[in-house]
């Protein structure tokens, strides 16, 4: 009998070993697929059981978290957007089902107190000391700024930035078409994905951050790049150059003007007066003389072909490599193949007004655990990267340049933007765009050295930069001002 | 191995065993007051003296049990009592714990079905002073087995609960009579087997390759595969079942040491189960559930799948004690209770669990090659089967390796019947075991 019990003994122990095996499998091998399961909500109800911290907007918290109250709801907090479409594109989303976006996505960490620096928050908790809740993460963004912003935007498609050109505080940040971020974050995965797929198929394309994710040619306001260059190789505002209809580069076509005319008298114009009146011979000739690399070297200087370390990601202006003398004149004056988010503009035209330094661009001003205590400051300074130092260029050259964009604004094509008894300077643009018959419309500038600011309105027609984006610039720098 | 007919107690031997069950019970204990700290740290509703009195409790219990057995069974096995005051305790904890996510209080009677528990377990000491004495009665044995298999089909107290008919009402309190009709099955097969155990032995008629015993002593072993389908099929019970038919097999091929019982008992009962497996649409249904839980997982595959997601989510070390997600798991205070295990002590823990109900598989194996006389020998096994058995049943149900069916985890699971019957297994164990250390005089 002895023999049998020993056999059955090791029979049970294999039961009890293929358990243990198998447990093994499920928590080691099966794991991340069982955590993957749509119906799987365990990583969901954690998540959500931590109060994720708010963004806040002056005084006001734009997006925060709410007990939801409901019994029949697994998940302990709600994420609300007491805004609407405020600063959509900048907060963004945090959604069960489509994932998060925005200052959500990129400050997700701080957000939902999972951060080692929120640790002792969490250990707090851990001892029954209150409940764990997230950081919260205070915008540089103004509230009245945003609001001029939106508001001068109004339906018009298109986008603004603007920025304190001594700091690199974002002031505003908007892009029409815009979106509510409310339902996305509906709990009802139905419901949170039928308004997904309502804005994912939109026309209008409302989830595209224009101000930092899309390319525009931009047109004359890339002659504030060529100018800058001229003056860093040594000409003046003076520097004559002959006042044609035409400028006939080595090779390819002849660059006209955009009346078809000459853009002075005839005869000769300086580069001051030419840059007041967009004279698109001049900066054609300009670029083809100074040649490519000086022009790229100084694109470069302010941010093109690099990736602007903003708190968002941005996608990277481009200046073209390799260009022939016929593609460098259609380049200097912003079109062929240079590209420029509005943020690259924005931050060229706060580069020029503060003295030539470039200050990184930031939304966040800083992240304060639950009880006040800072755990994260800005990520702010001057930029400098490798071998561009965060000088882009001379701080005579960049006074020159204000000087000469002021004349835009007071006697040129920016006369739109001018507020009384301040010192603006800008620069409009108006890209022609290949496909059809409509325009990219610009404004760039600054008011004195409190606010600068890049609009864009992609579908303008022609004289759009002056008309249209001037005015929009002015509403959102008369905004800054009064605020200061 | 003729049954002693006097034995000599050996003050010795007695407290020696006494003693190391004295140092064993400590440790048990301690890591279920760990465990108790733990989830009032995670979950600070009660106030701690209150949280703490039930395991304050359990250590008087463990003191009052163990001082019974000084006197009652002073040799007998010393990890026995400590490795179910470990499970109990344990089992106590996660139940708390799982009121606490769902709102429910059943750890409060709980710790009363412990209490009688254990004190049945002293009793059943203090009655069978002599295991070989059950054998005299093992018919009656059998036809209490039978008794209490079919009383749940009894109109007006039987009852139906969770597609299941295994319960009977008795006014205040509700009973499930399978969990004692294990133990009945295993006294009368212990008795009977001792009894006809020469007869079965001699095979006479030849069945292909197979030597088979006479048609008519294959018949306890078929009526015990058709005892087990008429469960499997009038109360829907297919871990009852498997776990009848277990006991049947492995007690049969231990009295006889002869393969032919179980080879033919397994083709039985899977022309049995492939016939129910036709007939009826619940068997068809959770087979359906085991090969894919996924497919249907918000309704027939919910409880496999959330048990799933628990377990995987508690990864090695667990999420901690009153970290996890209960409330989702159905039946978390009985069936799904070592789900609640897995998630909150993880890979880990819910190791520990499986390797002390090994380790108790193996003290109750010990315990049967220990034994004076073939009684003890046969009553031993089937026990430990009865554990082993139930524990793979429902851990192998939870973790998709056999289909899921409702069964308890032996001594953690909410349930007075189970408690019960458990503690009165364990109470015969210690009896065998104590009678094999007893000293024959010379």
């Amino acid at each position: 009998m002895t023999r049998a019990v020993r056999q059955v003994t090791w029979v049970l122990f294999g039961l009890i070993g293929l358990l243990i095996l198998n447990l093994q499998s499920i928590t080691l091998l099966q794991a991340d697929e069982l955590a993957d399961q749509p119906t799987n909500t365990r990583r969901l109800v954690e998540e959500y059981s931590v109060q994720r911290g708010p963004i806040v907007v002056g005084q006001d918290a734009v997006a925060r978290s709410v007990r939801t109250g409901d019994d029949e709801d697994p998940l302990a907090f709600q994420r609300i957007y007491p805004g609407g479409t405020r600063a959509a594109h900048v907060i963004g989303w945090d959604s069960i089902d489509v994932g998060r976006s925005g200052i959500e996505a990129a400050r997700t960490d701080d957000l939902s107190a999972t951060d080692d620096s929120v640790l002792a928050g969490e250990l707090a908790a851990l001892l029954g000391q209150g409940t764990s809740t997230g950081a919260t993460v205070r915008l540089t963004l103004d509230p009245e700024v945003q609001a001029a912003a939106e508001r001068a935007l109004g339906e018009r498609i298109g986008a603004v930035v603007a920025l304190d050109p001594r700091t690199g505080e974002v002031l505003a940040h908007a892009s029409y078409p815009t979106f509510d971020p409310t339902p996305l974050a509906d709990h009802d995965r139905g419901a949170a994905l039928a308004a997904w797929d309502a804005l994912r198929t939109d026309p209008g394309r409302p989830l595209l951050d224009r101000a930092t994710r899309e390319l525009y040619p931009p047109g004359s306001t890339f002659k504030l790049i060529v100018t800058a260059a001229a003056l860093e190789a040594g000409l003046t505002p003076d520097t004559a150059f002959p006042d044609d209809e035409t400028y006939q580069p080595p090779v390819g076509q002849p660059i006209r003007n955009y009346n078809r005319g000459v853009c002075a008298s005839g005869g000769s114009i300086n580069l001051a007066r030419a840059l007041e009146v967009s004279c698109n011979t001049t900066f054609a000739r300009l670029g083809v003389e100074l040649g490519q690399e000086q022009i790229r070297a100084q694109a470069q200087a302010f941010g093109f072909d690099r990736t602007i370390p903003y708190d968002l990601p941005v996608a990277d202006s481009v200046f073209p490599k390799e260009v022939d003398d016929a593609q460098l004149a259609q380049s200097s004056i912003g079109q062929f193949d240079v590209r420029s988010t509005v943020m690259q503009m924005a931050v060229v035209a706060a580069a020029i007004a503060n003295d030539g330094v470039l200050q990184t661009p930031h939304v966040v001003r800083d992240v304060r655990d639950a009880t006040g205590r800072l755990v994260a400051g800005p990520r702010a300074g001057p930029w400098s990267q490798g071998r561009f130092g965060s000088e882009a260029l001379s701080t005579r050259t960049a006074t020159l340049l204000q000087e000469m964009m002021v004349g835009v604004v007071d006697r040129g094509t920016g006369s739109r933007a001018a507020i009384p008894g301040v010192r603006v300077g800008g620069k409009t643009g108006t890209a022609e765009n290949p496909a059809d018959e409509s325009a990219t419309a610009w404004f760039i500038g600054f008011a004195d050295q409190s606010v600068a600011v890049a609009v864009v309105l992609p579908d303008a027609g022609g004289e759009g930069g002056g008309r249209l984006a001037a005015p929009i610039a002015r509403a959102v720098m008369e905004a800054a001002l009064s605020g200061r | 191995m003729s049954a002693a007919t006097s034995t000599v107690t050996s003050p010795a031997a007695g407290r020696s065993a006494r003693r190391r069950e004295q140092s064993l019970l400590a440790g048990a204990l301690g890591v279920v007051l760990l465990a108790g700290i733990l989830l009032l740290g995670a979950n600070p509703v009660d106030p701690w003296p209150v949280a703490l009195a039930p395991l304050l409790v359990l250590c008087a219990l463990a003191a009052g049990v163990h001082g019974a057995l000084r006197v009652l069974t002073p040799r007998a096995d010393a990890v026995i009592v400590p490795l179910a005051m470990f499970l109990n305790g344990l089992g106590l904890v996660l139940i708390r714990r799982v009121d606490l996510a769902e709102g429910t209080s059943y750890a409060g009677s709980q710790l009363v079905w412990t209490v009688l528990g254990w004190s049945a377990l002293v009793v059943t000491l203090a009655i069978v002073r002599d295991h070989r004495g059950l054998t005299g009665l093992s018919y009656t044995f059998g036809l209490l087995t039978l008794v209490l298999l079919l009383l749940p089909l009894l109109p007006v107290i039987g009852q139906e609960v969770n597609g299941a008919r295994l319960w009977i009402d008795l006014g205040p309190i509700r009973i499930q009579p399978g969990e004692l009709a294990k133990l009945t099955l295993v006294v009368f097969l212990a008795g009977y087997l001792e009894k006809t155990r020469s007869l079965l032995t001699v095979a006479q008629h030849r069945i292909g390759p197979l030597m088979v015993p006479a048609p008519r002593h294959l018949a306890p072993l078929l009526s015990a595969v058709g005892l087990s389908l008429v469960v499997l099929v009038s109360q829907k019970d297919l871990g009852s079942s498997l776990l009848l038919f277990g006991i049947v097999v492995v007690m049969l091929y231990v009295a006889t040491a002869r393969i032919a019982y179980p080879l033919v008992g397994l083709v039985a009962f899977a022309i049995g189960a492939a016939l129910a497996f036709r007939m009826f649409g619940h068997l068809r249904t959770r087979v359906a559930i085991w090969l894919d839980p996924f497919s249907d997982a918000l309704d027939s595959g919910y409880q496999v799948v959330q048990v799933l997601f628990a377990i995987s989510n508690g990864g090695v070390f667990g999420t901690g004690l009153g970290r996890g997600q209960p409330d989702g798991i159905p039946f978390a205070h009985t069936d799904a209770i070592f789900a609640v295990a897995g998630e909150e002590l993880g890979l880990l823990g819910a190791t520990a669990i499986l390797l002390a109900y090994g380790l108790l598989i193996a003290r109750g194996m010990a315990i049967a090659v220990r034994a004076r006389d073939e009684v003890g020998t046969l009553l031993a096994v089937g026990f430990t089967t009865i554990l082993a058995l139930q524990v793979f049943v429902i851990v192998g149900g939870l973790t998709r390796i056999i289909p899921l069916t409702g069964i308890t985890l032996p001594l953690i699971s909410y349930g007075g019947s189970a408690l019960i019957a458990n503690h009165i297994l364990l109470a015969l164990l210690l009896r065998i075991s104590d009678d094999a250390a007893a000293e024959v005089p010379a």
